[in-house]
Order: structure tokens, then sequence, then C-alpha cells
């Protein structure tokens, strides 16, 4: 274990930074954070989240896959992948940081997705434990904790220190670059780990129950007639899916401006009328087999096929920007009641 | 405001609606879903109504405008402007809604609450022009009025358009609102600071598409931007282009119907003030073509939907105020 | 703004099929000079013009658009063009709140008759938009690769 001084934050980040890209959650002016690059002007946000989810720097909401050029002797392939460089991504909380393992079941198992699978490869995530948990949150539900978030290094924050602890060979790498790294006290990080497990007890969502959701509910679930209204009131919008850590789901598109075309991925939603349309037509034509087929990925269909993993990671964004306050939590809920 | 709950039991046991709607209790205070009451049980149990209710209810009258019989709905003074222009677009029978109108001081939202650095809420209680709010570490109070949800901050009227039953009092326009203030403070900058600033802004939109999806003035049934022949359709903003096209579109198309009941900016997850596009649009009209609210009665014609043949010419644009780019 | 010298910008100008079209026509038969950079596009009425119209001919590499349409009062169809001039008011207007330059658009009343108006008034445009230098705010880089 390593420590370092808060007052010496900037020194840390000045190290990191000259390594690699470094990027930080930060405040900006209208009171949200975003993960940015660092500067020499930047604060670390020392609120809890950031309002969209750390998947950002793995699986942007846009990327170019492919471009072609038309001309009267061909088509002409262009590349257009963005080349990556290494980078550092400095506080993740334990949420983000397991959704990470969400994203890699899909992405990284064949077909690889290479574009993601590089920039997994390019990052070193530094996780952060969460002094101060908010009543939206239930990550412990899904078994993650966040007084001890997983990730190639682990840290803690007191009044005084960030505790620095290490995990991977990747963690290691950047430790051994970072001289200014003190020896750091076990003792007083474990106190912070503690504390953070005393606010965790008086979380109102702690008791969450998922015994009747998770692999093999399909048939359980699929027709419950709840699903109507809990989804009566859902705009149809997709703020839950593209604040979602876990949500994977993207549309290739292409863009054509005469002589060329540009072939782009972008985040699509479950929850848009046109989301996996076909010439054939929309296979769920209404908002409650739309709204239905989110939840049912999360709860049931993701863990069916990932070992009862479920993809949804107690964030508890949804439930703060959900325009109607329809989320993951009441669905589970309303489930519930209605089984015997 | 007290009764909501009584009132709505009353209209469905007295056989006035054959259905009520209102807002669903959530999992914790600041979380009400709205929804559609059918039986008398259902209201006993789930219905509330507190300063948490912001959401706009009048969007869901088009869908439930098809089904049988008449449906009761609670409607605060913003609300009924949006209800009285979708009558006056049609999209709603007048007769197939029982409103009843609900005096409103301004609701609240956990977003100001977040604002204002409270953590950890758990639930509040009203105290007057206070809210006593508890949290995970400690009990706190905030004045009302830095709990309004944004849109609630420069509130333009307390004034029921409609209704067929009222609960508490009916109120007046607000003739000092201030709404238009930070659209002129934007029309005294620069033009390349504007820029900045709007860039600034939209370069957050993540297209959720929620500011146009709640708004009740965007009614299409199917919109350009999801289209795929309208040749527009784009799910994600590739270019930066596209942010604003998408935002200038939005606007545009509600341009002198929008009411101002500001849920774009309430419901917006980046919190962009997309409220600051609409209002511009209203400010112009105001200006150009002379006082105009929508949703304010129920028979003069919308500015774009209107003309005179002494109006200005766009080059008024030109001409107007400000620095030239 | 850096101006090329030989730089030329892209005007498109949407012309009403009833006058300003054959205003232009006019023009042409005249024999009376304007740039060659002025795309027309045709539409049946001033008020054909959709505002997204002028958004998509700046993404698609105008650096100027103007509407030419029928006197106010002189429409084909009575009373198209009075519409229109109030959506082009409000739309130039948003447009200058966003911060992109105000003399990129443009709206002109140009008769059959009007052929010496019509080249003038694309000239005058033409110059305008050449001294403000390529469209860079409203632009669609995927466009210009």
């Amino acid at each position: 274990m390593k420590q370092i001084a808060l007052n010496r934050l900037d020194e840390l980040f000045a190290a990191i930074s000259a390594r690699q890209t470094l990027l930080i959650p930060q405040q900006l002016e209208n009171g949200d954070a975003e993960f940015r690059p660092w500067s020499a002007e930047a604060k670390l946000y020392t609120g809890l989240k950031t309002s969209r989810s750390a998947k950002d720097a793995f699986f942007p909401q846009v990327e170019n896959l492919v471009g072609f050029k038309v001309s009267e002797q061909g088509i002409e392939l262009m590349d257009t992948r963005d080349e990556v460089q290494p980078f550092t991504l400095f506080g993740v909380r334990g949420c983000d940081a397991r959704s990470f393992d969400i994203l890699d079941r899909v992405f990284l198992a064949e077909p690889v997705d290479t574009f993601y699978a590089d920039r997994r490869a390019a990052a070193t995530v530094v996780t952060l434990a969460c002094n101060r948990p908010e009543t939206t949150c239930f990550c412990q539900s899904f078994g993650i904790d966040p007084s001890r978030p997983a990730g190639d290094v682990t840290c803690w924050m007191d009044a005084e220190n960030l505790y620095w602890q290490p995990n991977t060979d990747k963690g290691r790498a950047l430790t051994e670059a970072l001289s200014l790294l003190e020896e750091g006290e076990e003792a007083r990080a474990k106190r912070v780990e503690e504390d953070i497990q005393a606010v965790l007890k008086r979380l109102p969502l702690k008791d969450l129950s998922l015994d009747h959701v998770g692999a093999g509910k399909t048939k359980a679930l699929f027709d419950r007639p709840e699903w109507a209204e809990l989804s009566e009131a859902c705009l149809g919008c997709g703020a839950c899916t593209f604040v979602c850590p876990t949500c994977q789901c993207y549309d290739i598109e292409e863009f054509k401006s005469g002589g060329s075309v540009r072939r782009f991925r972008c985040w699509d939603s479950c929850m848009y009328s046109d989301f996996t349309l076909m010439s054939a037509g929309q296979p769920r034509p209404t908002q409650t087999e739309r709204f239905r087929q989110r939840f049912m990925h999360k709860l049931v269909y993701y863990p069916d096929n990932q070992d009862g993993l479920f993809s949804c990671v107690g964030c508890g964004r949804c439930l703060v920007k959900c325009p109607i306050h329809m989320n993951i939590v009441k669905v589970i809920n309303a489930l519930k009641e209605g089984t015997a | 405001m007290q009764g909501v709950k009584q009132k709505a039991l009353e209209l469905l046991t007295g056989g006035k609606a054959d259905r009520v709607l209102g807002w669903r209790r959530g999992e914790t205070f600041y979380d009400p879903t709205p929804g559609v009451f059918a039986s008398a049980e259902e209201v006993e149990r789930d219905f509330v109504f507190d300063a948490f209710c912001g959401a706009n209810l009048s969007k869901y009258l088009i869908a439930l405008d098809r089904a049988e019989g008449v449906t009761a709905v609670f409607l605060k003074p913003c609300d009924s402007y949006s209800l009285v222009q979708l009558i006056k677009e049609h999209r709603i029978h007048r007769e197939k809604v029982y409103i009843v109108g609900v005096a409103c001081e301004g609701m609240c939202g956990y977003d100001a609450l977040m604002k204002a650095g409270i953590e950890g809420v758990l639930s509040f209680e009203e105290e007057g022009d206070a809210l006593k709010v508890h949290t995970l570490y400690g009990d706190t109070v905030i004045a009302r009025k830095d709990a309004l949800l944004s849109k609630c901050e420069h509130c333009k009227s307390k004034r029921i358009v409609t209704y067929d039953e009222l609960l508490g009092e009916q109120g007046d326009e607000v003739a000092d609102s201030g709404r238009f203030d930070e659209v002129a403070r934007l029309e005294k900058m620069t033009p390349e600071d504007r820029f900045a600033f709007w860039q600034n802004e939209l370069s957050r939109c993540i297209r959720c598409n929620a500011c146009r999806n709640v708004c009740p003035a965007c009614s299409c049934e199917k919109c350009v931007f999801d289209n795929p022949d309208s040749g527009i359709r784009n799910k994600a903003a590739a270019d930066s282009f596209e942010e604003n096209m998408f935002h200038i579109i939005r606007a545009f198309h509600v341009a002198s119907r929008c009411t101002d009941c500001g849920e774009c900016t309430r419901v917006c997850p980046q919190r962009i003030p997309l409220h600051l596009l609409n209002r511009k649009f209203i400010k112009d009209i105001n200006e150009l073509y002379g006082e105009y609210q929508a949703g304010a009665d129920f028979d003069t014609r919308p500015a774009l939907l209107n003309f005179q043949t002494g109006d200005c010419e766009p080059s008024i644009v030109h001409v107007r105020g400000g620095e030239r780019a | 703004m850096s101006v090329k010298t030989d730089w030329k910008p892209t005007i498109v100008a949407f012309c009403c099929n009833w006058c300003s079209y054959a205003g232009a026509d006019l023009s042409g038969t005249n024999r009376l000079q304007y740039p060659a950079n002025v795309k027309i596009i045709r539409i049946p009425c001033s008020c054909r013009l959709n505002p997204m119209f002028v958004l998509r001919a700046f993404q698609r590499g105008a650096d100027g658009v103007i509407l030419c349409g029928c006197h106010p009062g002189d429409c084909h169809y009575t009373t198209g063009n009075y519409y229109a001039r109030r959506r082009m008011t409000l739309l130039f207007s948003m447009l200058d709140y966003l911060g992109i330059e105000r003399d990129r658009t443009r709206v002109e009343w140009v008769s059959a008759a009007e052929g010496a108006k019509f080249a003038a008034t694309m000239n005058e445009f033409v110059a305008t938009v050449t001294a403000l230098g390529e469209n860079r705010r409203l632009e669609d880089l995927r466009c210009k690769a």
C-alpha cells in the first residue's frame, strides 16, 4: 500500500499525466461532473458520481468504423480508426468498475470488438472508494463492495491522504512509475473502509431482493401483467440507456456526403421506436414491449448468457435521470409483489 | 396541497370520470411517476400528490383521448396552458377531459436538492415555506424557493386557463416573472461569446430525446429525426452540426405553440438550458408580432400560423441591436 | 476569418417558381452577370422553404443561403410569402442567437420582371459572404473531408 497527502494530489496527477493521458472526474459549470483530460487547472470532483458513466472511455457514443471514397475508378476503403494511446482513468467508482466486466463479456467475446479491446488494453483503471454513498445506490445488491472497488489500482481517501493499493500488473507498473508515492498506512485505509461499510448498512435500498429475477426466469416474468402499468408513463426517451454504465446496444449507420461514405456506430436505445427496425418491421411495436426488453435484458437475458451475472450495477443514475422516475428498482419490486 | 387524493376518489366513485390521471407514489419521496388510476382501491393504495409532483400530465391525454369515456386530470397552472394548446390543435377533445385545476406555489425537484449540496436524502416534511429534509448524514432545512424545479424559477402564470373544478385559489399571470432576462443577457453578448456558450451547452447533448418526448407541443406521430426515410434521421450527433440542427429544429417546430412549460429543461439529463431556445422564439414573437401566449385561450392563432401584411422583413435581424459577427 | 484570395463562397438561392425563378431567368436572357457560384434551387413557393432546407444547405457546404420569392401581396398562392416571411425572420434570429453570422442568411423579394434586381442582389450577397469567409460555425466536417 502507498499513500500521498491530499494537498499533493496535483503533483500526483501531473506525474501520471507526464506518463500518459489522464482522465479524472471534473465538475462542470452547471454542477454536473464528467471524466475529462487532466490539466493543471483541473480539480478532482469530490462528489459521488459523474453524470454519464465511465463506459464512455471504452465505448464512446459515436465512433467511426470505416470510410469509403467513391470515384469512377471504384471504391476506395479509408481507415478512419482513431489511434489509441495508453491512458489512465482515475476516480472510477465500484459500480462503474463492475460495468467494465459486464461490457467485456460482450465486446471481448468472439468475435472480439477490436475498437473496444484496443481501448481496454490501453487503459489503467484507478478506482476510488465511495465515502458518501447516495440513497439511490444499490450496488451492494449486485455483490459490489463500494468500500473496496475493483480495478488496476484501488484508492481510498480520508481527510488527509489518498491511499493507493495496486492490484494488477498494470496497476503495479503505474505505481512503480510514481516515485512520489510514500509508504501507506494500511490501518487508516481500513478505517475509511469501515466507515463506508457503516453507511452502506443504512442505505434505503440495501435490502433490494433479486431472488425472483435472474437466469432462467424468462417464462415466469415475460407475460407478467405488471409490465403494462410499469411502462404506461414511459416517454420512450433514451435517457436511462444513455446514462447507464452497462447498456451496450449500438446501431451502425452511414453518412453519405456526395463522394464519400462514413460508416460509424452510435449508441442505440431499446426504448426507441426504431430500435432493431428490420425490413419486416419493428419486432416490439409498443412501448410496453420495448420497456420490457430493457429490463428483461438486464435482469434475465444477460444473466442467462453470462453465468447469472446481472447487467445492472446499481449505480442509481437512472433513478435520478428518468424524466418520469420509472426505474429498475421499481420494476424489480413490482415484479416481486406478484410472485407468490 | 391537501384534498387532491380525496378528489380523485370522489371523481371515481361518483362516476364523474372513468379514470384519473395523477401520480403514483415512488420508492421514496422525490420519485412519483405519472399514472392512470381506474379504481378507488388503486387510488387508496398508490395515489400521491405533493411538492415533488412536478411533471406536466397534459401530453398523456393525447393517448387517453382514444380511450372510452372521460379522463379526469389534475393540472397545475402551467400544465393547463399545455392542455388548452393541445385542445386548440385538435389533439384532445375538451369533453373527454374532466379538469381539476390545482393551485401551485412551485414544485420541487431532486435535482435542486442535489444542487444545494444536500446528500443522502431520505424523506421530507413541508413546513410552511421550507422543506425539512432528513438525510443519511443528518437533518437539514431548505427554503422551498431554493428547492424549486428549474421550470418554476420564473413562473409566468398562476392562472388555470380552463377547469371544471378548482382546488385552491385561482391565480393571475405573473407580470414580472423575469423569464426573458437570461435570453436578453445572451442577446447582449457578442456572437463569438454566444457561439461559445451554445457550443458548450449543446455539445453535452446525448440525444436521448427526452426533451422532445416530454414536450406537450411535440406530438407528431413520427418525428423526422426517427424516420429512416426523412434523410436526416440521426440517433446520435456524429458531428457538431447535428447537435445544432436537432435543437434548432426541435425548438422551431414548436415555436408559437410552445407554452413555455419548461419540461424540456426539467428532464434534460445533461442539464442543458433548452428553455432558452424556446424562450428566444417567444421573446421574438412578442417583440415582432405582438404579445402572444400559447395556450392562454381557445381562439387566437399562433404567430406562425398567422401574418400581417405589414410584418417586419427578415432583415430586421440584421438591423436589430447587438454586434455583428 | 482567413479568406484565401482565390476562395469563392458557395451560395444556395432558393427561388420561388412564379416570381424569382422567372426573375433569374430574365436576368439570364438579358445577359446580366452574376457569379456562377450561386446555386439556384427552385421551390414552388417561398413558403415551401422548410427551415431544415436552410440548415441542410449549410451542412452540405453552403457559405450563404438566400430565399427569393414574390413581393408581399403578389404571391401566386395569395399568402404563402407572408408565412415564409415570419418563419425566416424567426429562423434567422435564432441562428443569430446561436452565434452564427447573421450576414450568411437573407430574404429578398424579386418579381418576374426584376431580372436586374436579381443579378444585383446576387452580386451583393456574394460579396457580403465572400467578406465573411467560409462557413465554419454551421458546417459538417464530414462533408468537407
